[in-house]
């Protein structure tokens, strides 16, 4: 129930702008790959191209090809919906349906699409979602109460279960710690953990150590100046790219000598 | 005795060089007083009185503050006292209307049957005796009461879909084309359309799609949808747009079609906003005279079709009642009945508000644990 991620020759615009230049990586499935970069470089642009999510602002583009285990994410007659489906996003900020109950957020992919779904299997599917994102012990008893008013941390995990309710291929993680405390942010990393067993994992981070200790391959991206486009620097294993990284600017990134 | 230590009350050292508690209203008697005497001396009127105690009531304490408390604590009160002073100037009509239509109001709307029956069969002759004998007043306004209300429904059912269809346009397909930019510009020149130019458009597209003279609560719905439509467009597209992009990003990224986002997730989240704006447009056009007077003409009799047949609606009524009252030798009942509408009209309106608050409480997204 995963599949991988190839990217060749992608450039992306918002208008006329080119944001990121000539991205090729390879992003394995059932493991977790993080984006690490200083702010601006594109890495959430970056990522919201691998489900089309960055078409949803006016004028914004791509060229280049994204292959889901061999399909191009932007070929001829590809729906936006289907690819977005097989490919979930969490983002910076937790963002619940405020109209929903706990459990309606969780099942909001499918409500949302008016599938059919007898109460059993939905709350099997509520139950198996919950627990896979670490919630089900914290809300079990609240499951028809507002998703507001969980705290940050637990919004976030509600969230994660929402997007895997959907059983999708790939999981985009943009920033999801960066509005969370440690704690939080330690559930949310266990989480990840365990999520690369079944899913294809990318999470950007601004959180250098965050990116050591939960991914397995790491790709820096870097930006030359303001108005110029970001461009993928080195990609390589976490653990090399951490101790041992060929390009200098990897180095001095990791290093915090940056800048 | 022996001479004790008893402590000296003495004013904190932080509270120092400031007026104390009472000296607004001190300041405000000497000024009621002193406005008193000097109206006593050029001839006492209520107005002059409050006009001139406000006067040296600022004065007053703004000139004891800046003595004490220095030029800025002066400048502070003086802004109070403008800001108070334009409170309640605004509030003086408003307190003065709703007064106004109570005491005048109030007796026919204590009329039995007032709010049950109709004008139909109501002559000058009964106003006569009521007037010369002490009958009561007869006649009520059920008749105009249903009018209004259906017109308005009418209106509702009209200009709602359209409304909150084109709102949903401008915010979620509009993206600033030329489309989506000139039909702003147009709800915006519709919102200043005088009321009688809409009556009078309503009344000729009916003229010339039925035939001339057609007046029904139709052709008054359609004159009130054009007056409502912008306003609803207008409230609908500022809820929208609050409804933060990420919740429609949330529904895209769980593979959700755009239409199904916006029905399911980004008109729940602003619905109680939308309800609240549509009550208020009702509350705009309930109260309009001239389109309906065009449009729907006015009648004496129950008439529950808005598809056939003169209708009557409260304003026309009060305006019918003032201008050609049913005994033109005896005015009065007529005029009771005029107030008394008024009256039930103003309430209508409250109700509406109301209504409104309720409404956007009810709706709003829930915040418990």
């Amino acid at each position: 129930m995963s599949k991988r991620i190839d990217v060749k020759d992608l450039n992306v615009y918002y208008s006329k702008f080119l944001a990121v230049e000539d991205v090729n990586i390879n992003i394995d499935a059932k493991s977790v790959t993080a984006f690490i970069g200083p702010s601006g470089c594109g890495k959430s642009t970056f990522l919201r191209t691998l489900n089309r999510m960055h078409e949803v602002i006016p004028g914004a583009r791509v060229e280049g090809e994204v292959l889901l285990d061999g399909d191009n994410l932007y070929g001829p007659g590809v729906d936006p919906v289907t690819v977005r489906s097989q490919i979930g996003m969490v983002f910076q900020r937790p963002n619940p349906f405020p109209t929903m109950s706990i459990r309606d957020n969780v099942l909001a992919g499918v409500k949302l699409n008016n599938q059919k779904m007898s109460k059993g299997e939905a709350d099997a599917l509520v139950e198996r979602s919950l627990r896979g994102a670490n919630l089900w012990n914290e809300v079990k008893d609240r499951l028809a109460k507002p998703g507001s008013g969980l705290s940050g941390g637990q919004q976030q995990r509600l969230c994660i279960a929402r997007a895997i309710a959907v059983e999708p291929q790939v999981i985009l993680m943009d920033e999801p710690c960066s509005a969370l405390d440690p704690i939080s942010t330690l559930a949310i990393e266990d989480l990840i953990n365990e999520l690369k067993d079944q899913y294809t994992v990318v999470i950007v981070t601004h959180n250098m150590q965050q990116a050591a200790r939960v991914s397995q391959k790491t790709a820096f991206f870097n930006i030359a100046g303001t108005g110029k486009p970001g461009r993928l620097i080195e990609y390589g294993d976490t653990h090399t790219m951490f101790s041992n990284p060929t390009e200098k600017a990897t180095e001095d990134y990791v290093s915090g000598r940056f800048g | 005795m022996t001479a004790t230590l008893t402590p000296v009350k003495k004013r904190s050292a932080l509270t120092k060089g400031q007026l104390p508690k009472w000296a607004p209203y001190l300041v405000l008697a000497v000024a009621l007083v002193l406005s008193a005497a000097i109206m006593a001396l050029i001839g006492f009127h209520a107005f002059g009185w409050g006009l001139v105690s406000a006067i040296l009531f600022a004065a007053g304490l703004v000139g004891w503050s800046g003595a004490v408390e220095g030029s800025r604590k002066a400048k502070d009160k003086l802004a109070t006292c403008l800001v108070v002073g334009s409170f309640l100037i605004a509030l003086l009509p408003l307190v003065s209307v709703i007064w106004t239509v109570l005491v005048n109001g109030l007796p026919g709307l204590m009329d039995p049957g007032f709010l049950t029956t109709s004008m139909n069969g109501v002559t000058g002759a009964f106003d006569n005796k009521s007037v010369e004998e002490g009958a009561p007043v007869v006649g009520g306004i059920f008749h105009a009461l249903i009018g209004t209300l259906l017109i308005t429904l009418v209106a509702t059912i009209i200009s709602v879909p359209i409304g909150l269809l084109t709102a949903i346009y401008l915010v979620e397909y509009g993206n600033d084309r030329p489309l989506a930019r000139s039909i702003t510009f147009f709800v915006d020149v519709m919102t200043g359309i005088p009321s009688i130019v809409a009556g009078l458009f309503a009344a000729a597209f009916f003229f010339a799609i039925v035939g001339p003279g057609t007046k029904t609560g139709a052709v008054a719905a359609v004159a009130l949808s054009v007056l409502m439509i912008p306003v609803v467009v207008r409230s609908s597209e500022e809820m929208l747009k609050i409804v933060p992009n990420e919740l429609r990003e949330a529904a895209y990224a769980l593979g959700v079609r755009k239409w199904r986002t916006i029905l399911k997730v980004v008109i729940p989240t602003a619905i109680s906003g939308i309800a609240s704006g549509v009550t208020l447009a009702i509350a705009r056009v309930i109260g309009e005279t001239a389109p309906i007077l065009v449009t729907a003409g006015f009648a004496t009799s129950i008439n529950y079709n808005v598809f056939s047949g003169w209708m009557a609606s409260l304003p026309t009524f009060i305006y019918t009642q003032i201008l050609n009252p049913t005994s033109p030798s005896n005015p009065d009942p007529s005029s009771q009945r005029a107030w008394g509408a008024a009256l039930v009209l103003i309430i209508l309106v409250m109700l509406l508000n109301l209504i409104a608050r309720l409404i956007a409480r009810a709706f709003a997204p829930k915040t418990g644990r």
